[in-house]
């Protein structure tokens, strides 16, 4: 079976996969980092959302190998030192999970739109939000902790 | 997926070496419709050659009067892109609203028209301007590109490296999305070209074609009034559960008045 190496939170991981192996599979039966979701598995949903040289890509739908060599970033790698990230903290704060099996690709979604994105507002997070659906139809306060985070590190920015 | 062999060539002629010794091969470029064909068995190729990481595919420049656009640049890099949003603004806002943000991290312009979906946005963009498509082998002119449902005049083995787009003096793209998958059920692009106007539909029949009728009214008048009486036949358009033929009849003309209102 071909090999694959990659650095996944900042820890070299390599790993011998068929060719057909998904990342995500890759992450969470080889590195049994389950945070990451398979929901609906036809990218659509997108439980499955990392951060692929720091870019969010459905991990149902990229081989393993196509990230041989890149920097994978999952749920599991945003919290440091104990500390959780500001956009965990604030889907904790505002409630922005019921079920939660949506939460890990939703903040990870989140990550992403305020790197690129950091004037936010309700709007804009919500069409941003179009890849990521969420069945207990919490978005109200999923977009209300991202608009939140993103106030917050806007101002830890500044 | 059925197995199949996983490839990575540094260069387009590797690529193409690895294509002639690999049977039933196929390129992968960013896989946001690859994969899914493949997860549903509707495909079963020996090999995967991935040309996404090949240098020198992917970027975006200005030339010639043209916006020059590699294969291989994602959706995201189009939409962003400042000569992009400057030079053909329209282009920008049809790659901003492909599929979902991190699908556009990963497709690509290349992967979007070689595959030819009659629901995807780019070919609409690609037939409206009347961009040129550069291969391995050639240059291929928009109007002979796309040549029917899932087909175009590529060869086997042929690549395509980059589009270069000339730059209309006005053009809009409206697309009226199907609400769960965001293709478009009829999407139209409309330019004002110094060659004349151009108006490519996609989504509404089995390849994106241009509407004659209204490309002559629009030459008169670029106005939305010169499109909005002009009916069109629902003979050769799609009927599926998401609408009939005769529905999407009448979202062509309803898009294209709504994109010549808004072409800047």
């Amino acid at each position: 079976m071909p090999g694959v190496s990659m650095t996944v939170n900042g820890k070299a991981v390599s790993g011998e996969v068929e060719a057909r192996t998904l990342l995500v599979h890759f992450l969470r039966e080889n590195l049994r980092l389950t945070g990451t979701h398979v929901g609906c598995d036809t990218s659509q949903c997108g439980a499955c959302v990392v951060h692929v040289n720091g870019k969010a890509v459905k991990s149902c739908t990229m081989l393993a190998l196509q990230a041989d060599g890149a920097q994978v970033t999952t749920i599991e790698g945003l919290a440091k030192n104990g500390e959780l990230h500001p956009v965990q903290a604030a889907f904790k704060e505002h409630h922005g999970l019921q079920c939660g099996f949506c939460t890990p690709g939703m903040i990870m979604t989140a990550v992403d739109m305020i790197r690129r994105l950091p004037d936010l507002d309700e709007t804009t997070i919500r069409q941003q939000l179009e890849g990521n659906l969420c069945r207990c139809t919490g978005y109200q306060n999923i977009v209300k902790a991202i608009h939140a985070a993103s106030l917050e590190m806007k101002g830890a920015r500044a | 997926m059925y197995q199949f062999n996983y490839l990575r060539p540094k260069s387009l002629d590797e690529a193409k070496k690895l294509y002639e010794n690999n049977g039933d091969a196929k390129f992968l470029a960013g896989g946001q419709t690859l994969i899914p064909t493949l997860k549903q068995r509707l495909a079963q190729p020996t090999a995967l050659i991935d040309i996404g990481g090949i240098a020198g595919l992917a970027g975006i420049k200005v030339a010639g009067g043209a916006i020059v656009i590699g294969a291989g640049t994602r959706h995201n890099d189009v939409a962003i892109s400042a000569d992009v949003k400057k030079s053909i603004p329209a282009l920008a806002h049809l790659a901003s609203h492909i599929g979902d943000p991190a699908v556009r991290h990963m497709g690509t312009l290349g992967g979007s028209i070689a595959n030819n979906d009659p629901a995807a946005d780019y070919p609409s963009a690609v037939l409206a301007l009347g961009a040129d498509i550069k291969t391995t082998s050639r240059t291929i002119k928009a109007d002979d590109f796309f040549t029917g449902m899932f087909e175009t005049a590529l060869d086997e083995g042929e690549i395509v490296t980059e589009v270069s787009f000339p730059i209309p003096e006005k053009a809009a793209y409206m697309k009226f999305p199907n609400p769960a998958s965001r293709y478009a059920m009829v999407g139209v692009f409309v330019a004002k070209t110094k060659g004349g106007v151009r108006v490519a539909v996609t989504g509404a029949a089995s390849c994106v074609y241009r509407e004659s009728a209204m490309e002559a009214a629009l030459a008169k008048a670029f106005t939305p009034d010169a499109v909005a009486n002009i009916k069109v036949s629902p003979g050769n358009l799609n009927s599926d559960l998401h609408g009939s033929a005769e529905y999407r009849a009448h979202l062509v003309t309803v898009m294209a008045k709504r994109a010549v209102a808004a072409a800047t």
